[in-house]
């Protein structure tokens, strides 16, 4: 059991772990960092729960070696508010009531925070499509989709000068 | 519509019917909600569980020797660990099941019944280990024949999975064990004669295959199980008393000695009303002395937990010329997979219990199969024969030239009209979600080229049962509410409602918790839409109990009978001569309880009663790519008589996760086994549930028909809206390419193989 230690920034922060190779970056968030926002549904890298930001581009988290974020930044669901401060994702998700046990809710919030910093007006076929990689078995996604739709509304106004 | 009116006093309500952010929203949106799968404890050893990869077979030993000697493994568990058990039928969240069977799912004894079938667990210092150590134990099985399909279980030389299961409901009762555990029947008028005198009679075979539940969060438990026999387990499900009485009586321990702590749950829809890891678990806790964490994969979810039966039904339903239902035979076999249990019951009480149909003869059995038992999911039983029965209706509507909604409306039950069981309907609300399906803009809009209109109708008989509510008030006045009921999709915030509708206070002003077993008294699963009728009932009880302990403290303190005090907008008001102009908020009457009587609380436990049914007509319009048979639902809208919503916003919710489970179980969803009966798509890649750019927004007409029974009216809502879809859709491929199709999923090889079928 050789451990590698790896540095790399978490929500801004700089995290030093110490990981197996075979660790997946998901394994290391959850048991060795104590972020058990990201969840584990499948292992796969078929149900989202577990998605973060990885240098800017969506990933499973699952799917990607702990070894591999040496060097990199990573942003969870715990980066999203900015404290105490929820972030208008969060705020709409709970507005629209687009989440029911909430288990996959983390990574819809994560996944939808990539799509409005790539592109803040996207149509409801865009939501759909950027989100597909994402399943959400109790709410049928329409009010997840309601939900990303005001908060691209909201954060565009937000954007918008004085 | 006129009875209607009396049972709709237009009661005006300040919380309920409005749609307030749920009190655990911020935890769940945040990322810091414990769910099952993420509790830790000091001291924690990781388990493992091995599975049989044979569908049938004898175990003829195990040896563990080299798996416990491996560093770091603290302790091993087999079957023969289990205590042995008197047989004994116990009721297991929303159905029952004998407690041998159920301790047998946990962990196989003498054979393996289906491949996924638990027959060894260990613990160890890491989850690497623990698997290591499985790789190190040897099982010498003994292969046997095995069945997979419910028709060929059925055959008189199929192999036998059970030698102590004898068919339940046949008559006179059988001297030989038998793959049908259970059969019920349904006899009346003379259908021979009524469906020979009929103007049409339709008939056909339609099958359903396994699906799964499907919720994202796979089961995890930690137990602790100390020197002095208390223990401890920490688990999401949707019953954490189930948990607590299933695992004492499989364990053989008094469930005074298990406290189940309930942790956040990530989606159940029935899946999670029984138990798989928790004995396990807790045996090996016992010999290694400390926590231990078991937690599913993803493939052990699909493997080794309870899909929905799959299901063979045929049938012959028959009509006069102007439309009105004569005579309905029906023939029905379920496939439960390898234990008994399922409610064959509701799939009778569901077929045809939306029409009047004088003469019926409804003959339904459950058969076993080398399959992982079946369990509930979302109004078990009923979408599976609901499908075949209103695909027929949609072929009758067409050979009669009647509007398929006109057809059930003139066939549908209304209130007094006698229900399966002979005992007449209450307020029930068909008509008038078929009214208001026909009245939506949706069923005239105009389709384009491929594309065809569907609908179906369907209910669910909803349930009551006991719940335990406690209401207690903190000295600033504000409120606590604690219930046992887990909260799946938003109950806290029903719950807060409804107290604060009780108490006439904000709905801030109340918070809501789910107890635990040693801190509540006993409450039944989160299921069979229960929870907002029956625990709802216990808090706003205990609501009221609490609100005239407040009205009897302020008279205490104005020295005046309670009856001369009035409880308004969370105040107290004096009627008492003299003191009229006195009022005292509910601070105020807090900080003094010490004074007047003492702390202000109230407990209720109840057995609620009075549960009505819910109704629902879906509308789907799909379009058929006429080169792929590919199947795109491009409009759909889901009425459903709802009784009195609390929380309008997740009683929306309710209905449209149903409706695209539904739709799901139409288009993509099927376990799939190959020939050694080993299930082939045990994962979500190839076990597809829709996603988000396979819908559209999912359109909601909630009818309010208020349920009497219920202080607010309420009635139920969650399993309603999966039982119409998989006809809506299937009626709307029909339409969309001419072709019936009676065998689910409609995948797009079926479909166009039917369409290039001439």
């Amino acid at each position: 059991m050789n451990k590698l230690v790896i540095s790399c920034t978490v929500n801004g922060d700089a995290t030093e772990f110490l990981a197996e190779p075979g660790d997946s970056l998901l394994d290391v968030l959850r048991d060795e960092l104590a972020l058990t926002g990201s969840k584990e549904g499948c292992g796969s890298g078929d149900c989202g729960a577990c998605t973060v930001v990885l240098d800017g581009e969506m990933v499973c988290a699952c799917l990607v070696l702990a070894p591999e974020a040496q060097g990199r930044h990573v942003a969870t669901i715990e980066g999203v508010a900015e404290g105490s401060r929820l972030h208008p994702i969060q705020e709409k998700f709970l507005e629209h009531a687009a989440l029911q046990c909430g288990f996959c809710t983390p990574g819809f919030i994560v996944a939808t925070k990539n799509l409005l910093d790539r592109n803040p007006d996207p149509s409801e076929s865009e939501v759909r499509y950027w989100l597909a990689g994402n399943l959400c078995r109790c709410t049928g996604y329409d009010k997840i989709v309601r939900a990303v739709l005001a908060a691209a509304a909201e954060l565009r106004q937000e954007k918008a000068p004085v | 519509m006129n009875e209607l009116s009396k049972f709709a006093p237009g009661k005006e309500f300040r919380v309920i019917g409005t749609s307030p952010v749920r009190p655990d929203g911020v935890d769940k949106v945040t990322g810091k909600a414990v769910y099952g799968t993420d509790f830790t404890v000091a001291g924690m050893l990781q388990g493992a569980i091995l599975r049989s990869p044979h569908a049938h077979a004898r175990i003829r030993g195990i040896d563990t020797r080299k798996a416990a000697a491996l560093p770091g493994v603290k302790a091993v568990v087999t079957g023969v660990d289990f205590p042995d058990l008197e047989s004994l039928v116990v009721s297991a969240g929303e159905s029952s099941g004998d407690i041998i069977h159920i301790s047998r799912t946990c962990m196989a004894h003498e054979k393996v019944l289906y491949a996924g079938h638990a027959v060894a667990a260990v613990a160890a210092t890491s989850a690497r280990l623990a698997r290591e150590a499985l790789a190190l134990i040897v099982v010498d099985y003994e292969i046997l024949p095995h069945v997979i399909d419910p028709e060929a279980a059925l055959a008189a030389d199929a192999p036998l999975l059970h030698d102590d299961v004898f068919t339940r409901g046949a008559e006179p009762k059988p001297d030989q064990p038998s793959n049908i555990a259970q059969q019920v029947a349904l006899d009346r008028g003379d259908v021979t004669a009524a469906l020979a005198g009929a103007a049409k009679v339709v008939g056909g075979r339609y099958t359903t295959e396994f699906v799964h539940q499907g919720y994202i969060e796979p089961h995890t438990c930690v137990a602790a199980w100390g020197a002095d026999g208390q223990a401890q387990i920490w688990a999401s499900s949707q019953g954490h008393f189930s948990i607590r009485s299933l695992t004492a009586t499989v364990l053989g321990i008094a469930m005074a000695d298990i406290r189940v702590h309930p942790l956040e749950i990530g989606g159940g829809f029935g899946g999670k009303t029984g138990i798989y890891l928790e004995p396990v678990a807790m045996l090996l806790s016992r010999q290694a002395g400390r926590p231990v964490r078991l937690a599913m994969t993803r493939a052990e979810v699909f493997e080794a937990t309870g899909p929905a039966p799959g299901a063979v039904i045929e049938l012959k339903i028959g009509a006069n010329a102007d439309g009105m239902l004569v005579g309905a035979e029906i023939d029905f076999v379920y496939n439960a997979g390898a234990y008994p249990g399922i409610t064959v019951h509701s799939g009778l009480t569901c077929s045809i219990g939306h029409y009047k149909v004088a003469n019926a003869r409804i003959f339904g059995r459950e058969v076993l199969t080398n399959r992982p038992p079946v369990k509930a999911y979302r109004a078990p039983s009923a979408p599976q024969i609901t499908f075949a029965v209103e695909s027929a209706l949609d072929e009758l509507a067409r050979e009669l030239g009647i509007d398929p909604l006109e057809l059930r409306l003139k066939n549908a039950v209304r209130p007094g009209d006698p229900q399966m069981n002979g005992v007449p309907y209450g307020q029930i609300g068909y008509i008038e979600c078929i009214e208001a399906a026909q009245a939506h803009p949706h069923w005239t809009a105009p389709l384009g080229p491929n594309e065809g209109r569907g609908v179906a109708g369907g209910f669910w008989g909803n349930y009551g049962g006991p719940s335990t509510a406690q209401v207690s008030l903190a000295e600033d006045g504000t409120v606590l509410v604690a219930t046992g009921s887990p909260d799946i999709g938003g109950s806290r915030a029903a719950m807060a409602m409804m107290a604060a509708e009780a108490l006439q206070l904000p709905y801030e002003a109340v918070r809501v918790i789910v107890a635990d077993t040693a801190s509540i008294g006993y409450s039944m699963v989160t299921g069979g839409s229960r929870t907002t009728f029956a625990t709802g009932k216990a808090v706003i009880e205990a609501a009221e109990i609490v609100v005239a302990q407040l009205k009897a403290r302020a008279a205490v303190m104005w020295s005046v009978s309670p009856a001369e005090v009035v409880w308004a907008d969370g105040t107290a008001t004096c009627l008492a001569e003299g003191k009229t102009d006195q009022r005292l908020t509910i601070r105020q009457i807090a900080a003094r309880a010490p004074f007047s009587g003492g702390p202000i609380s109230a407990q209720v436990g109840l057995n609620a009663a009075g549960y009505l049914p819910g109704f629902a007509v879906h509308i789907c319009d799909v379009e058929v790519d006429p080169e792929t048979g590919q199947v795109g639902v491009v409009r759909y809208t889901a009425v459903q008589d709802v009784g009195q919503a609390i929380h309008k916003s997740y009683v929306e919710g309710q209905i449209q996760g149903g409706a695209v489970q539904g739709i799901g179980w139409a288009l993509n969803e099927a376990y799939s086994y190959d020939a050694d009966g080993r299930m082939e798509n045990a994962g979500f890649l190839d076990y597809r549930m829709p996603v988000a750019s396979d819908l559209p927004m999912i359109e909601t007409v909630m009818i309010e028909v208020p349920n009497p029974a219920h202080p607010y009216g309420v009635k139920g809502v969650g399993e309603a809206p999966i039982v119409p879809p998989l006809a809506a859709v299937a009626n709307a491929v029909r339409a969309a390419t001419g072709k019936r199709l009676t065998d689910l999923p409609l995948s797009p090889d079926r479909i166009y193989a039917a369409m290039q079928a001439t």
